[in-house]
């Protein structure tokens, strides 16, 4: 049981930098995502959490303790690779033992706990096999069984699903889960797939260009992006995100169209100032076919044109155009449109974003 | 019916081709052995004969009983050659081996500067001919007084063999990925044992092959050998050959059982060795 903290971390490669002393704070027993698109630095920042990488400025602690040059074995953490990397001239038994083989544990301890974690993760007919001989779903039921084995005081995980197909997937994003609830330990979870990050995390840190864009619970970071990067990462499909310039209490698009300016933003921003504005597909729907609860007073109405529909059987993604530019739309109990159709659609401004288009910061207090 | 029974003829006739010109291919590639063989066996009269004498009329294992008779009673010191044999391939290709692990190593695993310069200067030494450097390190030995020893042929040997393990070992220590040297690390080794514990059995097809090549140039060498050694204190089996070319004849029975005898444990050994190379131990490690 351990918290991490990162301090100012940094990591250069020659005079290129890849994280620029980020500060993190996770709390024991936590189960946080690193989340981002290639190359944003999460993955580098796993590992120098696990000791694979060295730092080149700042400061690591696991469990209160300076790590910053201690060698992976001593930081007492267990981490699953992308690639699974079990060792292949051994057997499943072999795998998992062999942190406690190496630690000099005595046989009947070993077979003990590599029992144990053959039970949890339902391993138990695999054990004399070899990792070429199991399916891509045991061999990473098997990498998180050597993991479990060492009793570690931190987890980290790199992708450990993205080699996996979709199905099977979600199936072990559920185990990974469960894992947590029963081990009680601080995972470290890095994902470039927002969903894997919605769904398994306490908190999720979004990284961009080797910097911390928002860290927050999945409900902040999905109804609260901080940034307009995050608006735009965050929740499948994507957040509609338009430039406009505030003008006459309005919003005025390129093409000329214009929407009320949301009360919230009111106080928060100057007639001429150029904005951001996002809305998710949720909140803007085929008049009558959305999940509107709130005030009548919040929606507005517009008249947009049918590009695509993709059904998806209780719901359709209507791609459509408003001022020029394609709006996805998620309409809930979908009647059938064809493409051409003009249709009003219901926006539902209380659920607006506005972002500052220059800094990309939200203009929300 | 007609159709079938036609077909399977022809896929009978087609397999009963396949086996001929294979075992035609077999012989060819064969018969140097095989005739090297027979000679030893057969009296120097039908060795010579022409035309040639294809199928044994006589044949005795006399070349043996006098090669280990001992000098004067037209042997030759056989035993002492087959140890000069045996210390010099060993040792060389055992240091050969270790420093190519090394090397083969760092090459597959780091990045440091000069590297392919590096790679590329190892690989040239090889496209020098060996005869060629014997007369350069014939000089030198001399000055420094290790003609006719162990030490200087497995000088020599040593570094004819690392460029080649090297360029061998790096290959197969790039087939093993990163991530298991990082796991095993996780998984509490030190850099050392995760290197002996994981990423050495997974190279270990690819050392044993570059070890058999490297015991078989030594094995086999002759130029630089002839060269560089005198008396039984270092001569090899190769060059003890030449104990059988007199001023006037030639004993080609004699050399021919002296080829045999250097031929047995070479192959034994290569027998022994491949077993153990068993080609994708790597597979199953990662997702590919």
């Amino acid at each position: 049981m351990a918290t991490v903290t990162l301090n100012k971390l940094e990591k250069r490669y020659g005079a290129t930098p890849v994280v620029h002393g980020i500060d993190l704070e996770i709390a024991d027993r936590e189960f946080i995502c690193l989340v981002g698109p290639s190359g944003c630095g999460k993955s580098t920042t796993l590992r120098m959490i696990a000791g694979l990488e060295d730092i080149s400025g700042g400061e690591i602690r696991i469990g209160g303790k300076v790590v910053n040059d201690l060698p992976p074995r001593s930081r007492n953490i267990s981490m699953v690779f992308q690639s699974y990397a079990l060792y292949p001239h051994m057997t499943v038994r072999e795998n998992m033992g062999f942190s406690l083989k190496i630690a000099g544990r005595p046989q009947a301890e070993i077979d003990k706990a590599v029992a144990e974690a053959a039970s949890i993760l339902g391993l138990e007919q695999l054990l004399e096999r070899r990792p070429s001989q199991l399916s891509g779903g045991q061999r990473q039921r098997v990498a998180m069984g050597r993991a479990i084995v060492r009793r570690p005081e931190v987890f980290l995980f790199d992708e450990p699903l993205s080699n996996l197909d979709a199905k099977l997937r979600s199936q072990v994003r559920t185990e990974i889960k469960k894992l947590h609830a029963r081990m009680q330990t601080t995972m470290v979870y890095v994902t470039h797939d927002q969903v894997e990050a919605m769904t398994l995390s306490d908190r999720i840190v979004i990284m961009r260009d080797g910097h911390i864009e928002q860290v927050g619970t999945p409900d902040e970071v999905f109804k609260r992006p901080a940034t307009h990067f995050v608006a735009g990462f965050i929740g499948s499909p994507p957040m509609n995100l338009f430039e406009a310039t505030v003008a006459d209490g309005g919003l005025a698009f390129p093409g000329g169209a214009t929407l009320p300016l949301p009360a919230r933003f009111r106080q928060n921003v100057t007639a001429g100032q150029k904005v951001v504005f996002g809305l998710r597909p949720d909140d803007v729907y085929p008049a009558g076919h959305g999940l509107h609860s709130g005030d009548a007073a919040d929606l507005h109405s517009a008249e947009f044109q049918v590009a695509v529909t993709e059904p998806l059987g209780n719901e359709t993604l209507v791609f459509a155009s408003f001022d020029g530019r394609e709006w996805v739309s998620r309409m809930l109990n979908p009647k059938p449109l064809r493409p051409g159709d003009k249709i009003a659609m219901s926006l539902d401004l209380s659920q607006a974003h506005l972002f500052d288009a220059a800094t990309g910061r939200t203009l929300r207090n | 019916m007609d159709d079938n029974s036609s077909a399977r003829f022809k896929k009978r006739l087609l397999k009963a081709g396949h086996l001929i010109a294979l075992f035609l291919a077999m012989l060819f590639i064969c018969m140097p052995g095989i005739w090297i063989v027979l000679s030893s066996l057969r009296p120097t009269v039908e060795i010579m004969a022409k035309p040639p004498v294809w199928i044994p009329q006589e044949l005795s294992f006399d070349a043996y009983v006098s090669m280990f008779s001992g000098v004067g009673k037209g042997g030759i010191p056989v035993l002492e050659y087959f140890r000069n044999s045996l210390i010099i391939s060993v040792t060389s290709t055992v240091i050969a081996i270790a420093i190519g692990m090394a090397g083969g190593y760092a090459f597959a695993r780091y990045r440091f500067r000069g590297k392919s310069g590096m790679f590329l200067g190892l690989m040239l030494t090889r496209t020098v001919p060996g005869i060629a450097l014997s007369l350069p390190l014939f000089f030198v030995y001399a000055r420094l007084g290790i003609i006719d020893t162990h030490f200087g042929l497995i000088l020599a040997y040593v570094a004819l063999n690392i460029p080649f393990t090297i360029w061998l070992i790096d290959g197969f220590f790039r087939q093993v990925p990163k991530d298991l040297a990082e796991a095993a690390q996780i998984d509490g080794c030190t850099r050392w044992q995760a290197f002996w514990q994981v990423e050495f059995p997974l190279a270990g097809p690819g050392i044993a092959s570059a070890g058999i090549f490297a015991f078989l140039t030594s094995w086999n060498e002759f130029a630089l050998a002839s060269q560089l050694t005198r008396s039984v204190n270092s001569k090899t089996l190769p060059v003890g050959l030449l104990d059988y070319t007199a001023e006037f004849t030639i004993d080609w029975r004699g050399m021919c059982a002296l080829a045999v005898v250097m031929i047995v444990p070479a192959l034994t050994l290569t027998f022994i060795v491949q077993k153990h190379l068993v080609g994708g131990l790597t597979s199953g490690a990662v997702k590919g």
